[in-house]
């Protein structure tokens, strides 16, 4: 079966531990406001891949990967999921470490036998929360947060290891309530590795402009690194209080 | 034993002259990590003042300090110059004073003349009178020989950068020899060889015994120059003080006596670590005293320079001299050979900032000691000055004792030498096989007349038939203009002290050297893979291209065209050594361009790969400019495809990475650039440059060039102070792939 994949780049290092092949999946259900790769949003575009092709692609640089791994990465690679998990059981049969980028948005607990066979191949999550409270998160992203709650409590249950980002927009997420309740929420997480908190940066602009696009938050200033850090701090005394 | 060897274990060593063997039995591995070391003392910060103070004052008197324009400079020629007599560790200047620029008449007395009026300075009318009337100079000789295609071949820049004006450089004397062993030894050594020579006066022998006794004078010489100094340097060094002083007056005399293109060092932190050791547990000297030695002593190394003229600078910018100096590395039992020494040199970037020189060259292995990989990742990251060449496929080749002259050019310390050869522009030789041998720019017939391209669209088998064609005249032209030059180099400036401190029997690598790497096999992969239209002017001469359609790009990790690049290399490398060569040199061949990719590129026409007339050649065997898009390891996969043994010279490779692209907090930007150094290393990558910085940086320093005195960048094999570099070189650093995050 093939993929469509939005691009691949051979050195992630953000991406996940060490250093890392990062595939981009093409098509995202959500429209988050600040998201800075709206050209991977639409459904249909991309370049088909066999995953095996993907692979081979990889391998023949295994050496540079020994620390890290591949990533799948979007667009929400959910939306492909029996491709990522194919490419993921690829990857593992080569003893490659697999890390899965997404905001779990597709996740439905009444049916989670796909996901099931998937956790089977992947060794961490990586799983953006976007806003705590649901009408923001709808305001943000344009769906609700419910499904990215239930995932989480999935991957609990299934003792997987997961990393957060939140990204901290000035006016949306960098707001010491919500961060506050995001701590207080990850403090039940035992899986969760880390946390860590993606300082909001402008870089995005000119791929609204390049596809006719209005920017969303136009004139929203870039997050400066340490508001990042006070950001990271107050979910941090949340977590531990 | 003799008493100044006392605590060393014995060997071999002390009964011939064998360095290697001496650190063989002597180094201490170091496994931890840079804890130990001590930063700069209050001499080494008053010092550095004083020699930054100098620096500056050099750039604002327009490069240049002062010049000598009627001493000739030789080992003894100039009495002691310092820099504060009373707290320099390791003294010792190339003329009487700091960044006075010596005279150096053999290479050629023109270039001489040029370089002193280009700074507003004559050389003495009688000395050029001399040079001119009475002695001959290496470039004299050259162009007395030269045929009129090899000049022709000169002025249309397919072959550029010759050594036939200036001198070759790249020879590495064992300095080390004179710490070990004295002069008195050396000179007993020498002069036994000369008594044993064949005794059949041919003409080898002849200039085996000439050469033998300018040897045993440049070694008398060397000693005088330790007198003027008030030093003794007949016997064996006896501390790491002296060892150190010993071997800094050893490649003195080699800098004052040469203006070598580059001026390499060989491979001694290990060796001296041996000496700091002994005094160490001696009780001789602190930790703070050892690094203060090598402190200094790097000092003095920064201090190094030459007269050259503005030709000279387009080529290679920002005032280099290769003071290469090779760090680390692994012997052949499998030891690592990383010493606290290698972690102090190292460190003196830490201590008196970054600079280009010495060029810090880390022999990098898999198997090197975790600690000082994450050292060596951390100086990169903070001072971008250190380059890192691939041990795991020289040590097979070269054994444990070799070192790098200049960018990339391996050889044994002491057993082997080089005949550097600059380089051919294979883009402009692909342009000749479509013109049939005319120049793209001038129209002249510099090339053989062979059939131009028909039609109006090229054909790939037509094409590579015809660029092999020409490449098989071009590589015997080139040869052969370098057999002139070596001879010649030979005959009127002949390296004798740092042939003094070689063994008897010498191996001569005949080094060549390739420009436009990326450019031609981008451009043959567009001819094979796209439709190129070609443009003729009203001569019919091919001066532009229509290229429609895209093509794989070299860089982007695909084998269609790395292949192609593959090929082009084998097959030239193969003309090249088809050809005889002076003294049986071994013809070795670089992908190199040191910052010489800047002016090729002007000299250039349009090329089919898209690239226009004047666009910069990308550096060495670097991707083309923005074309490798599919990130970091894919470029690097694509150069570390191109075999070590068809490109024995080196292959070099500039990487430049934002910090953010590297990871999140300092010490996993460490570990990652440790597993780009190991991946790269186990895919049998040769050489790579790391830069780690912003665009914003230096279009920050090219607008405010005063706050950044000390900002050094790795370019193609060496690194530069970027505000030394002209407009045009810097930006075409700045246009140069910064590999960063999505």
């Amino acid at each position: 079966m093939r993929g469509y994949i939005h691009s691949i780049e051979s050195l992630g290092t953000v991406d996940g531990p060490g250093v890392r092949f990062v595939v981009f999946f093409q098509g995202c259900p959500l429209r988050c406001l600040y998201c800075h790769n709206p050209d991977t949003w639409a459904f249909g575009g991309g370049t088909e891949y066999e995953a095996q092709q993907i692979i081979d692609k990889m391998v023949r640089n295994l050496p540079f990967y020994e620390t890290g791994g591949i990533t799948a990465t979007g667009g929400e690679p959910l939306m492909q999921l029996e491709f990522l998990t194919q490419l993921f059981k690829l990857a593992k049969e080569k003893s490659i470490h697999t890390c899965l980028d997404t905001s779990g948005i597709t996740f439905d607990k009444s049916d989670t036998s796909k996901f099931d066979e998937l956790m089977e191949v992947c060794d961490l999550v990586m799983l953006d929360i976007k806003h705590m409270d649901e009408k923001e998160h709808i305001r943000l992203t344009g769906a609700s947060n419910r499904h990215v709650f239930d995932f989480l409590a999935y991957l609990k249950e299934k003792g997987k290891p997961v990393w957060i980002r939140h990204v901290i927009v000035p006016g949306i997420t960098y707001d010491e309530g919500q961060l506050m309740s995001l701590g207080k929420y990850l403090s039940a997480f035992d899986n969760v590795e880390r946390i860590d908190v993606l300082p909001y940066h402008t870089l995005g602009v000119s791929k609204y402009e390049a596809m006719g696009d209005d920017y969303p938050l136009k004139g929203v200033p870039q997050l400066t690194k340490s508001d990042a850090q006070r950001a990271l701090e107050i979910i941090n005394s949340a977590k531990y209080n | 034993m003799r008493e100044e060897w006392n605590g060393f274990i014995g060997g071999d060593w002390e009964n011939a002259i064998n360095v290697r063997d001496f650190i063989q039995k002597n180094y201490t591995q170091y496994n931890g990590d840079d804890s130990f070391l001590a930063g700069p003392t209050k001499a080494t910060l008053d010092l550095w003042q004083q020699v930054s103070d100098l620096k500056r004052a050099e750039i604002a008197n327009g490069g240049v300090l002062d010049m000598d324009t009627d001493i000739i400079c030789t080992i003894t020629s100039h009495g002691a110059g310092y820099l504060n007599k009373n707290t320099e560790q390791i003294v010792g200047m190339q003329t009487d004073k700091p960044l006075k620029r010596a005279l150096q008449p053999y290479g050629g007395i023109r270039i001489a003349m040029q370089a002193c009026q280009k700074h507003g300075y004559e050389v003495d009318p009688e000395l050029v009178e001399f040079f001119t009337e009475h002695r001959k100079t290496h470039n004299a000789g050259v162009f007395d020989a030269y045929t009129p295609e090899m000049r022709k071949c000169r002025s249309s820049h397919i072959i550029t950068g010759l050594p036939d004006g200036y001198g070759r450089g790249r020879i590495i004397g064992d300095y080390r020899r004179v710490a070990l062993y004295g002069i008195d030894i050396l000179i007993a050594n020498k002069e036994h060889q000369k008594s044993s020579t064949r005794t059949t006066m041919r003409e080898d022998v002849i200039r085996e015994r000439e050469e033998l006794s300018e040897q045993i004078k440049a070694l008398h010489m060397l000693k005088k120059l330790g007198e003027i100094y008030g030093f003794d340097i007949s016997k064996p060094a006896k501390t790491l003080k002296e060892a150190t002083q010993w071997l800094y007056f050893a490649y003195l005399a080699a800098v004052k006596e040469q203006n070598g293109a580059a001026m390499s060092l060989g491979r001694t932190s290990t060796f001296l670590d041996i000496y700091a050791e002994r005094d160490l547990k001696a009780g001789i000297i602190t930790e703070s005293e050892a690094q203060e030695i090598i402190d200094h002593f790097i000092m003095k190394l920064r201090l190094v320079c030459f007269a050259r003229t503005p030709d000279y600078n387009a080529l290679f910018a920002g005032d280099p001299t290769w003071v290469t100096e090779s760090i680390g590395g692994v012997g052949i039992d499998g030891r690592h050979m990383v010493t606290k020494m290698s972690f102090r040199y190292l460190n003196t970037l830490n201590n008196i900032g970054a600079a280009p020189e010495p060029n810090l060259t880390v022999l990098w292995s898999t198997n090197l000691p975790s600690a000082f990989k994450d050292f060596c990742a951390k100086v990169s990251i903070e001072h971008h000055a250190v380059q890192y060449e691939n041990d795991d496929i020289m040590r097979p080749l070269h054994g444990d004792d070799y070192a790098i002259a200049c960018c990339v050019s391996s050889m044994r310390i002491g057993k082997e030498m080089q005949f550097f050869g600059a380089r051919a522009n294979l883009a402009k030789c692909l342009l000749y096989a479509i013109n049939g041998g005319r120049d793209e720019l001038t129209g002249e017939q510099v090339g053989p007349e062979y059939r131009a391209v028909e039609g109006e669209y090229l054909d790939y088998d037509d094409v590579m038939s015809k660029f092999k064609a020409m490449m098989t005249w071009l590589s015997k032209v080139y040869v052969n203009a370098l057999n002139i030059i070596h001879y010649m180099h030979d005959k009127y400036s002949y390296e004798r002290l740092q042939m003094s401190l070689h063994d008897r029997q010498v191996k001569r690598w005949f080094a060549t050297g390739i420009a436009g790497f990326s450019v031609v096999a981008d451009s043959l992969s567009a001819i094979k893979y796209a439709k190129v239209k070609v443009v003729r002017n009203e001569q019919g001469l091919v001066t532009d291209y229509i290229t429609e359609g895209d093509f794989p790009k070299y860089g982007n990790d695909d084998d269609r065209v790395d292949s192609i690049a593959k090929e082009v290399l084998h097959t030239f490398v193969k003309m090249l050594r088809q050809n005889s060569t002076y003294r049986d040199g071994i013809i070795t061949t670089s992908i190199l361009t040191i910052t010489s990719n800047v002016s090729y590129g002007k000299n250039t026409g349009s090329t089919p790969d898209g690239r226009k007339h004047g666009e910069a050649f990308a550096p060495g065997a670097n991707p083309m400019h923005g074309r490798d898009t599919n990130g970091a390891i894919a470029s690097m996969a694509s150069v570390a495809k191109i075999p070590f043994m068809d490109s024995q010279d080196g292959i070099s490779n500039t990487f430049t990475i934002v910090p953010s692209a590297l990871g999140k907090e300092p010490a996993e930007q460490r570990q990652n650039l440790i597993a780009l150094l190991d991946g790269y290393t186990r895919k049998g990558g040769f050489h790579l440059n790391v830069n780690v910085f912003d665009r914003e940086l230096l279009l920050d320093a090219q607008k405010h060039p005063e706050k950044y005195p000390q900002l050094t960048i790795r370019v193609s094999g060496y690194a530069v102070n970027f505000i030394k570099l002209t407009k045009e070189q810097q930006d075409e650093v700045i246009s140069r792939t910064f590999h960063c995050c999505i």
